[in-house]
């Protein structure tokens, strides 16, 4: 199959050829991506495909700045979008890209959905954040790892024994108690994820689960998603 | 919630390198000082905040188009932000070394597209005046090309490909931008200046324009008032 983007393909990218398959997680802070992405990850080398993971902040370009502006806490809203476009677009082409012409399966923990909810909830104008993405690669499929406050809080307490100032949206002032502030925005980033999900087809599994419940359905998602979709050799 | 009104001004220039546009913006900034205007300078490109991966991009010739615009779309926002604007609603006269149609025109000769980059910018608000320093492309390049011999490789737009030669990449890639710049003179209203003539005469056309422009008594410094 032909990996199609948004709406053009960023200049100097070829769009055609890239015959591997790119598949997201999306979720909430402790909604447990990343284990799920590490499972997912043996399975399918196991079944002898390549994977490449990618997530936000990872690119050599901006990845180091960016967490050092997220420490300063001094940038304007709109700024941060900007680095984290930079961050995205920078792993897009050097890493996605050349890894889906590879034929590999590209396991996101996280894509261009959360970066417009957190800049959507603060304020951001949605039109420009569908044109600032419009060159990002559409999922063969996005995984949304739908888990109840009560989970995600017991957890992050679990891990963390407190809460993270940018997870709890505190730059926002909805208020001035930690917890309060994180339930606020909680509430707010699942708002507008139920919207995203709606329009760019999401699939929603049951975060609330055991691990391997949520594994065993992401798998079976994953599947379909590899007959469907992966040009396997077997097919020839 | 209210908006607070923009009283300020906002005046940017523009051109090719070596049109000698920030010798003018540089003796236009002195003059409005010496007329007591509150005014405030800022470049293209200054942000402190993102100078190190710019510079790290740079260097290490890690960008593409796309983040090479994204990169500068980010300094100007921080800068803009942060400064631009609020000076702006604080009534200063605001002076751009560059503004954002240097990224109009240098992104859409590495193949951005012109509508994405605009949407991009979308949240900037276009000068009350952009003086575009217009020359003939020869000019433009002895200037440069006689002063200056070692360009930098984004400069030079050698990562287009145009040509191996470095001089011959950077005559080609001017040209390019200088086609980007003259389609935007009717879009934006540039205000073209005479760059062949002679610092002092530009300067000159250039202070007449702002001064029947702009009611310039209206920026002077408030001065310090006592109050029984």
């Amino acid at each position: 199959m032909t990996n199609k983007f948004f709406k053009m393909a960023p200049p100097q990218v070829e769009p055609s050829k890239l015959s591997g398959i790119l598949i997201v997680i999306e979720g909430m802070d402790s909604s447990g991506r990343s284990t799920h992405i590490e499972r997912l990850t043996s399975w399918l080398e196991q079944k002898g495909y390549a994977v490449l993971q990618v997530g936000l902040k990872r690119s050599e370009l901006v990845g180091p700045a960016l967490e050092q502006a997220k420490q300063g806490n001094v940038l304007s809203p709109r700024t941060m979008s900007l680095f984290y476009a930079t961050d995205f677009y920078d792993q897009l082409e050097n890493s996605i890209v050349p890894a889906l012409r590879a034929g590999s399966v590209v396991l996101a923990d996280r894509y261009v959905f959360t970066l417009m909810a957190r800049d959507i909830v603060r304020g951001a104008d949605f039109e420009w954040l569908e044109s600032l993405y419009s060159m990002a690669l559409i999922p063969s499929a996005v995984f949304f790892l739908d888990t109840s406050w009560r989970t995600l809080v017991d957890r992050t307490l679990k891990a963390h024994a407190s809460l993270d100032y940018w997870e709890s949206g505190m730059d926002l002032g909805l208020s001035r108690d930690w917890f309060e502030s994180y339930l606020k925005y909680q509430k707010r980033m699942s708002a507008e994820f139920k919207i995203l999900g709606k329009k760019y087809n999401f699939v929603t599994v049951n975060g609330n689960r055991s691990i391997p419940a949520v594994d065993k359905d992401l798998r079976k998602h994953i599947e379909q998603v590899l007959e469907t979709e992966y040009p396997a050799a077997s097919k020839a | 919630m209210h908006e607070s009104p923009i009283t300020g001004k906002l005046i940017a220039v523009e051109g090719l390198d070596g049109s000698g546009k920030s010798t003018q913006v540089y003796l236009l900034h002195q003059w409005l000082i010496s007329l007591g205007c509150r005014v405030y300078f800022t470049e293209w490109n200054s942000s402190i905040l993102v100078k190190d991966a710019t510079k790290k991009g740079k260097r290490r010739q890690l960008l593409t188009p796309t983040t090479f615009s994204l990169i500068h779309a980010t300094d100007f926002a921080d800068r803009y932000d942060r400064q631009i604007l609020p000076m702006l609603k604080g009534g200063y006269i605001v002076l751009c070394d560059r503004f954002m149609f240097t990224s109009f025109a240098r992104d859409a000769v590495r193949g951005c597209d012109k509508t994405w980059l605009r949407k991009l910018y979308g949240f900037a608000r276009v000068p009350d005046i952009t003086f575009y320093f217009k020359l003939p492309l020869e000019i433009a390049l002895n200037r440069i090309l006689e002063g200056r011999p070692e360009l930098k490789y984004f400069e030079a737009g050698m990562d287009l490909g145009l040509s191996p030669d470095v001089q011959e990449s950077f005559r080609i890639f001017q040209g390019r931008v200088q086609d980007q710049y003259e389609s935007m003179i009717p879009e934006y209203n540039f205000t073209p200046v005479d760059a062949t003539l002679n610092v002092h005469e530009q300067q000159q056309k250039v202070r007449e324009i702002i001064a029947g422009t702009i009611d310039l008594a209206q920026y002077h410094q408030r001065r310090w008032v006592n109050h029984d």
